[in-house]
């Protein structure tokens, strides 16, 4: 448990992450990620509760040890910004008793012909790369990702995955925070869904999804008003949702139920515009949890 | 696997790399105080001393003033309508009237002018001998202007002192606000990195500059004004270690907690201003009233100027600046502990 000040950031938060396995804590900004991360990390201490790696509690005086063998990418670093890329990992490197080549990390990067830049003139997602290597650098046995592809564009996250998924191959562990579901569906072996300090689900991605049944999801607009009492009534729809002239409808994962909604709208004779059906995901995992979406409040960040 | 470099080795390197990589830095850290020296030392040059000026109304007899217009060097001489004269006079302009007398000439001046007074000596002495007086003794002279007492000598060293006290303050200080800002420090704290390599790799990084700073400022001072030292290099280099350590911690305080640069920046000025105004940098402490000055001497600036001048010169050694030695450690040794207590990761 973290409290500051009277207000509690992280609450009865359980997890373990086991070895070479990939966890993910994924949530909203303000959902307690970073928190619970930084104080795995040691950066703060918990009000309350207990925290052990590698079977080693803090302030025992092995904290040092402890750092050894983790590697961190926390969220908002600037490094020098006038060191090049083969220095920072160089000096990040000298920290460790162990570790990786410069060499060979900047060649698993993908930063070779950046190799001599400054940290300054290198893209978002270069920069990230360099944080994700400065991590790596001590070859660690765990690795903590705290929201590592934000504000990247989609191919600079890719290149970013396959960074970590390489790491993986050697059978160590990761826990990662994204508030991106894709993010955690394409590396996570589990995830904890996280809303205001607590664990509100905890799963493999299939099994959070599957938990919502077999499901899939119909959304379209409409131009004039539509009754939905017989929507609602039709057997194959769970839930109708709708916000202005925006509705969302939770039916059954066949075709039968797609058709069905159809036919009552021509029976209204209403017209859908940009009619899509997609299948579960994360996403409506968490909205089915907290009845809120989880990417709308932070497409920002 | 790799063989692992040296933490403190890569860190000094580090902290040396961005400091070159900075013109920003490297200017205000190397060229600013050699341009502030040349342009002081210019501005307070020795200058050759001012001629005394003299106006001879028209009425006079040229005959007999006409040595004060070919005594060029000794005398500025120009001939005025006496009401325009006595009016230069009056003024200043000049600094003394020469009128015809009623036997002679008739010299007027205010005595209460000492340059009137100097005046009158000149021009007696270039009339007398255009009317012919013979000396009956020969004199010859021989000007000096001694190292040691000019204002380069008295500026050099508080210009040292200066640039000690801004590198250790914007170099360890600010620099830490800036790490912490950008969330570096606790990227480091997250790593087994030693604590005490990271405080000492600043320790030797400012030691590096101290040194580039010593021989840019002393050697800089012996080429273009010929300033000596004339006490023990040695100790110029001892003292320098001792102020740019008491000003690091000093600095360390401002840096051990802020996390924004424009506070910092405030802070910085709050510290570092008075001690530009009153610690005797460019011109002597001794014109601020007796009361102040105590407290002045227990400036860390005005204890590094001080012993530095002492050594500069009038030769002291380190002894002879055991009080000034005393007020840096004091500073040192009190901002350390605050700075250890106060200093935050994050």
């Amino acid at each position: 448990m973290k409290r500051y000040g009277d207000k509690v950031a992280v609450n009865g938060v359980d997890l373990d992450v086991e070895t070479g396995e990939c966890f993910g804590l994924l949530g909203p900004n303000g959902a307690g990620k970073t928190t619970t991360v930084e104080m795995l990390e040691g950066l703060y201490q918990p009000n309350a509760g207990s925290i052990e790696l590698f079977g080693l509690a803090w302030g025992r005086g092995q904290d040092g040890e402890i750092r050894e063998r983790f590697g961190v990418q926390l969220q908002e670093t600037q490094l020098a910004d006038k060191l090049t890329v083969a220095e920072v990992l160089k000096l990040f490197r000298s920290f460790y008793r162990r570790g990786r080549p410069v060499d060979e990390l900047i060649s698993l990067l993908a930063l070779e012909e950046e190799r001599n830049r400054y940290f300054s003139r290198l893209s978002g997602g270069q920069k990230q790369r360099v944080a994700v290597g400065c991590a790596l650098v001590g070859d660690p046995e765990l690795l903590f990702l705290d929201e590592p592809t934000t504000g990247l564009d989609p191919r600079a996250r890719k290149s970013l995955w396959t960074i970590v998924e390489r790491y993986r191959e050697q059978g160590r562990s990761v826990l990662l925070t994204t508030h991106y579901m894709e993010e955690a569906a394409a590396l996570c072996d589990r995830v904890a869904v996280m809303d205001q300090g607590k664990i509100i689900a905890l799963g493999t991605p299939r099994a959070l999804v599957d938990s919502l049944g077999m499901v899939q999801f119909v959304e379209f607009e409409v131009t004039r008003p539509l009754e939905e009492a017989p929507l609602s009534a039709l057997p194959s729809v769970a839930s109708v949702v709708s916000r202005g002239q925006h509705y969302r409808l939770r039916v059954d994962r066949s075709l039968a139920a797609l058709s069905s909604v159809l036919d009552e709208l021509a029976r209204q004779d209403v017209q859908p515009i940009g009619l899509s059906t997609h299948q579960a995901t994360l996403d409506d995992v968490f909205l089915h949890l907290t009845g809120r979406a989880l990417e709308q409040r932070t497409e920002k960040a | 696997m790799s063989e692992s470099p040296s933490p403190l080795a890569e860190l000094v390197k580090a902290r040396v790399r961005e400091f070159m990589r900075e013109p920003g830095y490297v200017f205000w850290v190397f060229g600013f105080p050699v341009l502030l020296a040349v342009g002081l030392g210019i501005a307070f040059r020795e200058r050759p001393p001012e001629l005394p000026r003299v106006a001879v109304v028209t009425e006079a007899d040229p005959a007999r003033t006409s040595a004060l217009f070919s005594a060029q060097g000794r005398v500025l001489t120009e001939r005025l309508p006496r009401a325009q004269a006595e009016r230069a006079l009056a003024r200043t302009k000049v600094d003394l009237l020469v009128d015809p007398g009623p036997d002679g000439l008739l010299l007027r001046f205010d005595p209460a002018q000492e340059r009137s007074r100097l005046a009158r000596v000149v021009v007696e002495d270039i009339l007398q001998r255009g009317a012919g007086r013979r000396d009956v003794l020969a004199v010859r002279e021989q000007t000096v202007s001694e190292v040691g007492s000019r204002y380069v000598d008295f500026l050099v060293p508080g210009l040292i002192g200066l640039n000690l006290m801004g590198s250790s303050m914007w170099g360890i200080g600010f620099n830490l606000v800036l790490a912490r800002k950008r969330r570096l420090l606790r990227r480091y704290a997250v790593t087994p990195m030693h604590r005490a390599h990271f405080l000492l790799a600043y320790f030797f990084s400012r030691s590096i500059f101290l040194a580039l700073e010593l021989a840019l400022l002393i050697g800089f001072g012996k080429l273009f004004f010929g300033t000596q030292i004339r006490g023990s290099v040695l100790d110029v280099v001892a003292l320098g270690v001792v102020g740019a350590a008491s000003f690091a911690a000093i600095s360390l305080i401002v840096g051990s907690r802020l996390d924004n640069t424009e506070v910092a920046n405030g802070w910085m000025n709050f510290v570092m201003l008075p001690m530009w105004i009153l610690s005797g940098s460019f011109f002597s402490y001794e014109r601020f009233p007796e009361w102040l000055r105590l407290p002045i001497r227990l400036l860390p600036l005005t204890a590094v100027n001080d012993a530095l001048r002492a050594v500069y010169n009038d030769g002291a050694s380190l002894l002879g600046v055991g009080f000034e030695l005393g007020v840096l450690v004091a500073w040192g040794a009190v901002g350390f502990l605050v700075a250890l207590k106060a200093f935050r990761w994050q």
